[in-house]
C-alpha cells in the first residue's frame, strides 16, 4: 500500500554511461553529467548536461540583473541592515513609480526608475527564455505545446506589468516586486475596482485554475493507480491500449458514466492550464480600462443578486444636507 | 543514504509542522460567531470564546464615585483659577477631581497635575493639558453625542485606564531613519508595522486621514460609482492607504470588515450596517479631536511627550475602543458625571491657538468620487 502512496519516485534509472538522447543539429551541451539520488527522488536521476546557448545565457543574465536590482533595493530600504533584510524580506518591495510620473520612461531611480529597469530586464529574461524553449522544441522536432503554454503565462505577466499600465497611462498601475506587497496590491486592486469576483474573466480563470488542480489530481491518481499494470506507459496506450488503460477507463466509466482517454486527458489538462492565465489576463486587462466597478457592472447585467434589507436604510452621510454633518466643526 | 534522507525529511516535516502550529496566530476553538447580516453574505463576527471573555474583562468600566453631597457653593466662586467647571458645586467639583485622579494618575496622585502649595497654580503642564482634556470630554459628550458617543459617553477613564498617558496614542511615523546614500522610495509601506496589522500596506495613513481636520471628505473613498469609467479614477496606491486605515479600525474595534460593510460591495452604503455611519462620523470626530484639541497643545507638552517629528500625541479609534466595538463594553459612564456631559467651553479657558476654525460655510457634499 505504502508503495503507491509514496510521494517520491520508487524507481531510479542510473545509466552506466550518461544518456545523451537523440542527435540534433545544434548540440552544444555543457557540464559533466552525474547521477543524483536526491534528484532521482523527484525526477530523473541523471543531471545534465545542460544546453545553454546564447539565448539561455542572455536570459539568465537579464534575470540575474532584475533579481539583483530588486534585492538591492529591498536591502537599501532597510538601511543595508542584514538582519532586518532577512527578517522583513517578505514585506520588502520595489515599488513602481508614483501616479504623477505617468508613463515617463525613466523617473528618478529612487522614484521608481529602478522598478522600470528591473521590469525591463525581467521581461527581457522571460521573453528570451520563451524563445529558447521554442527553439529547443524545434531542434528536437517536438510540438510547440510547452512554449505556447508558457506564452499564456507571459500574457498575464505582461498585462499586469506592461499592457494595462500603458492603457491606463501610468506605471503606478503596475504590480510592485515583493512577496507580501504584491499580495496586498492584489487585494487593493480588487477593492479599488469594486470586487474582482464579479469580473466574469476572473470567474473563468478561477474555474480553470481550480479545474486544473482537479484534473491534475484525477489524472495523477488514475495513472498511479494503474501503474502496477503498466499505466505509466500512458502515451503508448493512446493507440495501443493495455489492461492499465482499460481498467482506468472502466473505473471512471463505472463511477461517473464517462471517461477521458489517454489522449484527451492531456488535452484537457493543457487547455485548462493555458486558459487559466489567458482568461485571467483578459480580466485584468478590462479592469480600469473598460470597467471601473465590477460590482456595479454585475448589477447592471443581472449577475449580482439582491439580498433583503435587514437594517433600516443606511444612507451615505455625504449625501445628507450639510447641516446634519458635524464634520470637523464642533 | 536513503535512511538518512528519510529521517532528514521526516525531521524537517516535523519542525515545519511545529513551527506552523506554534508560531502562527491561531484562533483556538471554541469560537463564538455573531451574525450581523443576511444569511449567505458571510457577515459575521468571529471570536474565540476565551478571547471574547478576556476582552470583556479587560474593558470593565470602574464603579462611579459615591454621589456628592448637595451644596450651593460653586467651584468658580470658592476656588481660584477654575475655568471649565465654574458652575459646578464645590462638592461635585471635588468628587470629579478625586475620580480624575483614579482614572488618570492613581499612583502619582493630585501632585501629577497640581502644585499642592497652591492648587490654583498652572505651572505644571499636566494641569493645562488636563483642563483642555476636560473640555474635550465635554465636547465628546455633547457635540458628538448624536453622531458617535451616544448615551454611553466618555470619561477620562475611557482612554486613560489608570495611566497618565493612554496606552493607545499615536505619532506620525517618519519611517526608517536613513542617514544618507541611496534612499529608495517605498511609498511609506512595505515594512512589518503593527499600525496596519503587519500587512505591507502604507503604515502612516493615520497622519493623512485622522490628523488633518481640513481633509477632503472624499479622501478615503476610492471606488468608482459607475460601472464603466467616466473619468480618471483614483490610483491603486490610494486604495492601499484606505485599506491601511480600515485595518486600523478593524484592529482597534476588534471586529472584521463585515461589521460595517457587506464586503461584496464594500463601498455601497445601502448594503452596509448602521455601524458604518457611526464609524464614518467617528473618523470626523477623531479629526476634530486631533486638530482642535491635541494639536493646539503642541507648545504645552514638554519635548519628551512629543513624537519623532515633534508632533503631539494623537488619538485614533483604538485610543477609546481598546479592541472592543463599544468602549468599556458600552457602559454609560457619563451618566454619573453630568458635569462632563455638557460643554462649558469659554473663550478664556481655551488656548488662543485652539480656537476652532469655524468655516463660513460647512463643507458641501462633494460629487461622488471617481
Amino acid at each position: 500500500m505504502a508503495y503507491y502512496q509514496n510521494i517520491f519516485s520508487e524507481v531510479q534509472v542510473r545509466p552506466v554511461t550518461p544518456e545523451l538522447g537523440i542527435p540534433v543539429d545544434v548540440d552544444r551541451r555543457w557540464g559533466t553529467p552525474f547521477n543524483s539520488y536526491l534528484f532521482g527522488l523527484i525526477g530523473n536521476a541523471q543531471v545534465g548536461p545542460i544546453y545553454i546557448g546564447y539565448l539561455g545565457a542572455l536570459s539568465f543574465a537579464c534575470g540575474l540583473i532584475a533579481f539583483e536590482i530588486i534585492g538591492l533595493n529591498m536591502w537599501a530600504s532597510v538601511n543595508w541592515d542584514p538582519v532586518q533584510f532577512l527578517r522583513q524580506l517578505p514585506w520588502l518591495a520595489l515599488e513602481p513609480p508614483r501616479p504623477q510620473y505617468g508613463l515617463k520612461v525613466l523617473p528618478p531611480l529612487a522614484e521608481g526608475g529602478w522598478w522600470l529597469i528591473a521590469g525591463f530586464f525581467l521581461t527581457a529574461s522571460v521573453l528570451l527564455w520563451w524563445l529558447r524553449l521554442f527553439r529547443r522544441a524545434k531542434a528536437l522536432g517536438l510540438g510547440y505545446h510547452v512554449p505556447w503554454a508558457f506564452a499564456s503565462a507571459i500574457w498575464l505577466f505582461l498585462v499586469l506589468g506592461f499592457i494595462r499600465p500603458v492603457l491606463m497611462g501610468s506605471w503606478s498601475e503596475a504590480v510592485p516586486f515583493g512577496i507580501f506587497p504584491h499580495l496586498d496590491w492584489t487585494a487593493a486592486f480588487s477593492l479599488r475596482y469594486g470586487n474582482l469576483f464579479y469580473n466574469p474573466f476572473h470567474m473563468l480563470s478561477i474555474v480553470f485554475l481550480y479545474g486544473s488542480t482537479l484534473l491534475f489530481a484525477m489524472h495523477g491518481g488514475t495513472i498511479l493507480a494503474v501503474s502496477r499494470f503498466g499505466g505509466e506507459r500512458e502515451i503508448d496506450q493512446i493507440v495501443d491500449r493495455g489492461t492499465a488503460t482499460e481498467r482506468a477507463a472502466l473505473f471512471w466509466r463505472w463511477t461517473m458514466g464517462f471517461n477521458a482517454t489517454m489522449e484527451s486527458v492531456h488535452r484537457w489538462a493543457w487547455w485548462f492550464a493555458v486558459l487559466t492565465t489567458l482568461t485571467g489576463g483578459i480580466g485584468i486587462l478590462l479592469t480600469g480600462t473598460v470597467v471601473d466597478n465590477w460590482y456595479l457592472w454585475a448589477v447592471k447585467h443581472g449577475v449580482a443578486p439582491a439580498y433583503p434589507q435587514v437594517y433600516p436604510p443606511v444612507i451615505d452621510p455625504l449625501t445628507l444636507p450639510p447641516t446634519t454633518v458635524p464634520g470637523v466643526t464642533p | 543514504m536513503k535512511i538518512f534522507f528519510t529521517v532528514l525529511g521526516a525531521a524537517v516535516a516535523f519542525f515545519l509542522t511545529v513551527a506552523m502550529i506554534g508560531l502562527t496566530d491561531w484562533d483556538r476553538p471554541p469560537l463564538v460567531t455573531t451574525q450581523n447580516g443576511f444569511r449567505g453574505t458571510a457577515m459575521a463576527q468571529v471570536h474565540t470564546r476565551e478571547g471574547a471573555a478576556e476582552t470583556k474583562d479587560a474593558n470593565l468600566a470602574p464603579a462611579p464615585a459615591d454621589p456628592a453631597e448637595p451644596g450651593d457653593d460653586l467651584a468658580g466662586t470658592t476656588y481660584e483659577n477654575v475655568q471649565v467647571l465654574k458652575n459646578v458645586s464645590v462638592n461635585e467639583f471635588n468628587r470629579l477631581m478625586v475620580s480624575m485622579t483614579e482614572w488618570v494618575s492613581p499612583e502619582q496622585g493630585c501632585t501629577y497635575c497640581h502644585n499642592t502649595e497652591n492648587m490654583a497654580d498652572d505651572s505644571l503642564y499636566q494641569k493645562k493639558v488636563a483642563r483642555r482634556m476636560l473640555q474635550m470630554t465635554q465636547h465628546l459628550n455633547s457635540t458628538w453625542k448624536d453622531k458617535h458617543t451616544g448615551g454611553a459617553g466618555v470619561t477620562c477613564y475611557t482612554c486613560h485606564r489608570g495611566q497618565p498617558v493612554p496606552a493607545n496614542v499615536w505619532f506620525t511615523d517618519p519611517g526608517p531613519n536613513r542617514p544618507g546614500g541611496f534612499v529608495p522610495r517605498n511609498n511609506g509601506q512595505n515594512l512589518a508595522k503593527a499600525s496596519v496589522g503587519l500587512a505591507s500596506l502604507p503604515y502612516d495613513t493615520l497622519t493623512e486621514y485622522l490628523a488633518d481636520k481640513n481633509i477632503d471628505n472624499n479622501a478615503i473613498r476610492v471606488n468608482a460609482t459607475t460601472a464603466l469609467p467616466t473619468s480618471k479614477g483614483k490610483p491603486i496606491q490610494d486604495a492601499e492607504k484606505t485599506y491601511g486605515l480600515m485595518i486600523h479600525m478593524s484592529e482597534g474595534l476588534g471586529v472584521n470588515c463585515t461589521f460595517c460593510h457587506n464586503t461584496r460591495a464594500i463601498s455601497n452604503w445601502s448594503q452596509s450596517t448602521p455601524q458604518r455611519t457611526t464609524a464614518w462620523h467617528g473618523i470626523r470626530m477623531v479629526r476634530d479631536l486631533n486638530g482642535n484639541y491635541l494639536e493646539p497643545l503642541l507648545s504645552t507638552f514638554p519635548p519628551n511627550r512629543l513624537g519623532a517629528l515633534g508632533d503631539v500625541p494623537k488619538v485614533n479609534c483604538t485610543t477609546c475602543h481598546n479592541g472592543v466595538n463599544k468602549p468599556l463594553n458600552g457602559a454609560h459612564v457619563v451618566d454619573a458625571y453630568p458635569e462632563l456631559a455638557t460643554s462649558t467651553e469659554t473663550a478664556s479657558a481655551t488656548p488662543p491657538a485652539a480656537e476652532p476654525a469655524v468655516p463660513a460655510t460647512p463643507p458641501a457634499p462633494m460629487p461622488a468620487p471617481q
